[in-house]
């Protein structure tokens, strides 16, 4: 054992209710007694926010402070003694209760907070069932904010946590306080409505009934959901949502407990884009084209009659070719890809493309430990982003990125094409059009020498040989660094990892006899077969192919769909299990919350589409937990820690060390641009996303 | 928004007393100079302020809705504030307050109806030790009696005929 370098910070040594504790110089009291298991109770005290001390909640007696303290502004100092629930301390925080009740309403019984509110929890702790106070409470009607925000200014208790949440952790500084005294309340930007990115973590952040979102009000109560923990559908950064379900309808989308990589974070989509699941146009029936319309059958006529058809063609030695979804899981990927090249014996499987991640896991060959989490974001001393406008696209990396800034001092780059929300704390932005990158990162190079380290995350503008520029020219800085190449959708990544490209199988092992990209496949005139599992490739394109038979797995009967010849029902990602893979490499497991009545999984329609050919032994069990130890025994960097994954974890993949020497064929990867409000296909299924006024949203704006 | 001369001079002016990343700092002053010479607080004003000070408008509105000598509704020519916190009240600021809202048929920050003299109820204008006091616009009137808040009032009343 070395002696360490230099020696650990001295601890200040302190007694809380007679126990003694130790903490680095400059904690919280506050901070410091909920390490040690001692909750001091506080309404506007925020872990990761600014300080307000508003509320008079942790007020703590200190020996030799002549007056009671209030804990969450009050560093530790050494031999501090500490009582933290005294006979004078209830008094004092059952006389700041009487207070704030003296204006706030007793409707907890229709409150949406009732059962999980703060207030309550208090007053039930420290009393204040009776007050001294006889006036008329102080009265002001509910105003609605936007399509998802609700104020009532009467159950307002005015701890700040909303708009500090809104300036310091979103960066959009929506709301704000206005007026003085008992008047005083919460003001949205535009007067009487808010101009924001509608992520409702205002309404989460509340510690009582005054924010509330137009998804969940007035419709159940906390206790009466189940609460399931799985992933958001929406885009790559893999938040980790909690469900509330009543009677197999989610009415709500969280992520209170802190659980997964996001922590409280979720943005719009993840809060409250659950609403496609339960839109009234979901498919529910098979349906098989007869006399050029579509007809409802049964699942056994459906699957019988793909069957007959693609063993016909595969007997004739037929084109197949196949679009997998970005919204899949691992398992439907790796399953799909498998029983294509094992079962249809082709390689013309694709998805839509939204990144390079080939050319960088090739590009940084030799190399250890350089594909950055999503924690290193919040970690990093210096990040770089380049070609992404990431609070639009990329919520939560923007999100990592902003705490980073604020509360490490980190340094953030940008060079975009446009003006990002980034700028507004970076230490230098620059606006480059697409394809002049390289000149613009040319004149940070000095600056971003001088850093201790790197994160560097490139959009869709760094493909093909770009990337391997760019890490050379990364490697030029001396310094470590680290890489995120950004993909669009949910399962992205999963796609690349585990064998829906026509030329790597899984785990990004070259394919013996490479198939047809997706460009190729709409393009084929000779395709027999075109089967889009969970995908829309057909979205404003033709398939050149008039006479192929068209198979389309889907939740919505959308374009693809209607060219199609058999259509199955198909499960979203919140009704099925399994894992994703998230834009940074994190695997994390799926939880179905729900069931819609008629549909199936994709991973089951396959199996059973595989079982009717007579190869059911070829493509091998269909459940996921069977497909998922496949994965684990068989890709390359998928051998991740299953406690992580069980335990509802990220867990993080190790893909090959490069030689990865494909044609990546750079012209068929672009990313859908998506914002905020829209989502790939799922978005226009939202009735939220689509009716906020900030929706379609745009990129590079502000 | 442009100002007048005058006006745009004061703002530079203290604008400039407040270092880089501090402008914020200037929102209170370059609002009172603003206010001075347009009468109330626009909309237009708490855009241009934040622009200037590098804050957000919200920000702006924030602190016109918590102070009270910033109004956004049009107050009189002479804007005549009355004490009635403690000091005032025990040598008469309420008498004061009741005769000055009897004589002008106004109350709390209105305006009588030729625009010219509004009143407010203010609390503590800071000068307790000459109580009761009149703030008359920036000017202050002190150990004010009913006859001189007449007399004040007449003089202002006057000038205009």
């Amino acid at each position: 054992m070395s002696t360490p370098v230099t020696a650990p910070p001295a601890l200040v040594n302190f007694t809380v209710d007679g126990r003694p504790l130790t903490a680095p110089p400059g904690t919280l009291l506050i901070d410091a007694c909920k390490r040690a298991g001692i909750e001091i109770p506080a309404f506007c005290y925020y872990e990761g926010y600014s300080l307000q001390a508003a509320c008079r909640m942790c007020l703590v007696e200190v020996e030799k402070m002549p007056k009671l303290q209030t804990a969450c502004t009050l560093p530790v100092s050494e031999g501090m003694i500490v009582r933290s629930e005294t006979e004078q301390i209830a008094k004092a925080r059952k006389g700041t209760l009487e207070f704030l009740l003296t204006n706030h309403p007793l409707d907890c019984p229709v409150c949406d907070k009732g059962g999980e509110c703060e207030l309550q929890d208090m007053v039930f702790r420290y009393g204040a069932g009776e007050s001294r106070f006889t006036e008329i409470k102080n009265h002001a009607p509910e105003r609605q904010w936007s399509p998802v925000v609700f104020y009532d200014p009467a159950r307002c208790i005015l701890c700040y946590r909303c708009v500090r949440a809104c300036n310091e952790g979103m960066g959009v500084g929506a709301l704000g306080v206005t007026n003085r005294g008992v008047v005083s309340e919460i003001v949205p930007n535009k007067v009487d409505h808010l101009d924001c990115d509608e992520c409702g973590a205002c309404i989460d952040i509340c510690p009582v009934g005054a924010l509330t979102s137009n998804t969940y009000r007035y419709k159940t109560r906390p206790w009466e959901m189940q609460h399931v923990g799985t992933v958001c559908t929406h885009c790559s950064n893999g938040c980790k949502t909690t469900l509330g379900v009543r009677n197999d309808e989610i009415v709500r989308g969280n992520n209170r407990d802190r659980s997964g990589i996001n922590g409280e974070f979720l943005c719009v989509k993840g809060r409250y884009g659950f609403d496609f699941t339960a839109n009234e146009q979901r498919l529910t029936s098979p349906m098989i084209r007869l006399n050029g319309r579509l007809e409802a059958v049964s699942w056994s006529k459906a699957l019988g009659f793909v069957a007959e058809k693609f063993k016909s063609v595969l007997a004739a030695g037929g084109r197949f070719g196949v679009a997998a979804g970005t919204h899949l899981t691992n398992e439907e990927i790796y399953y799909l890809a498998k029983f294509t090249r094992a079962g249809l014996k082709s390689s013309n499987i694709d998805h839509q493309r939204t990144g390079d991640v080939v050319t960088l896991i090739d590009a940084l060959g030799g190399r250890q430990d350089v594909l950055a989490t999503v924690e290193d974001l919040y970690n990093t001393k210096a990040a770089l982003v380049i070609g992404s406008d990431l609070s639009q696209q990329h919520p939560l990396l923007a999100f990592q990125l902003r705490a980073d800034a604020r509360h490490h001092q980190a340094k953030i780059y940008t060079v975009t094409p446009g003006p990002v929300r980034e700028a507004n704390y970076s230490a230098s932005s620059l606006e480059a059009p697409a394809g002049e990158e390289f000149a613009a990162l040319d004149k940070l190079t000095e600056s971003l020498k001088a850093e201790k380290e790197l994160v560097i995350l490139f959009g869709d503008a760094i493909k093909g040989d770009r990337v391997r520029q760019l890490v050379a020219w990364a490697d030029g800085l001396g310094i470590p660094v680290k890489y995120v190449c950004l993909v669009d959708y949910s399962n992205s990544r999963g796609a690349v990892d585990l064998g829906a490209t026509p030329n790597l199988l899984p785990g990004y092992q070259p394919d013996p006899a490479p198939g047809l990209s997706l460009d190729q496949i709409l393009n084929a005139a000779d395709l027999a077969v075109f089967w889009a599992v969970g995908a829309n490739p057909l979205r404003g394109r033709e398939l050149a192919a008039k006479q192929a038979f068209v198979v389309a797995q889907t939740m919505f009967l959308d374009e693809t769909a209607q060219r199609a010849d058999v259509v199955f029902p198909s499960a979203s990602a919140y009704e099925k299990n399994g894992t994703v893979t998230n834009v940074t490499g994190q695997v994390q497991r799926l939880k179905a919350a729900i069931r819609t009545m008629g549909t199936k999984t994709d991973l089951e329609i396959i199996g059973l589409i595989a079982k009717e050919m007579g190869l059911a032994t070829v493509a091998g069990v269909w459940t996921h937990d069977a497909v998922f130890k496949e994965i684990h025994k068989n890709v390359h960097g998928y051998q991740v820690p299953l406690p992580l994954l069980i335990t509802g974890m990220a867990a993080m993949t190790q893909p090959v060390n490069g030689g990865v020497k494909v044609d990546v064929r750079v012209d068929e990867i672009r990313s859908a641009g998506d914002t905020l409000f829209t989502s790939g296909e799922l978005g226009r299924y939202s009735k939220l996303l689509t009716s906020v006024p900030e929706y379609p949203g745009a990129l590079y704006k502000r | 928004m442009t100002f007048s001369q005058a006006t745009e001079k004061k703002l530079q002016d203290i604008w400039s007393r407040y270092p880089e990343g501090r402008k914020r700092s200037a929102v209170i002053p370059m609002l009172m100079y603003a206010q001075d010479e347009v009468g109330q607080v626009t909309p237009e004003m708490i855009a241009e302020v934040a622009r200037r000070c590098e804050v957000t408008p919200l920000q702006v509105e924030e602190v016109v809705g918590y102070y009270s000598m910033l109004n956004k509704e049009r107050m009189g020519k002479h804007h005549v504030q009355i004490c009635t916190n403690i000091a005032c009240l025990l040598t008469g600021g309420e008498e004061l307050w009741q005769h000055a809202v009897k004589r002008l048929g106004i109350g709390h920050k209105q305006v009588t109806a030729d625009g010219l003299i509004s009143l407010e109820e203010v609390e503590c204008a800071g000068a307790c030790s000459w109580a009761p006091c009149v703030v008359d616009g920036y000017e202050y009137h002190h150990h004010v009696t009913i006859e001189k808040l007449d007399q004040l009032l007449d003089s202002i009343q006057k000038k205009v005929q």
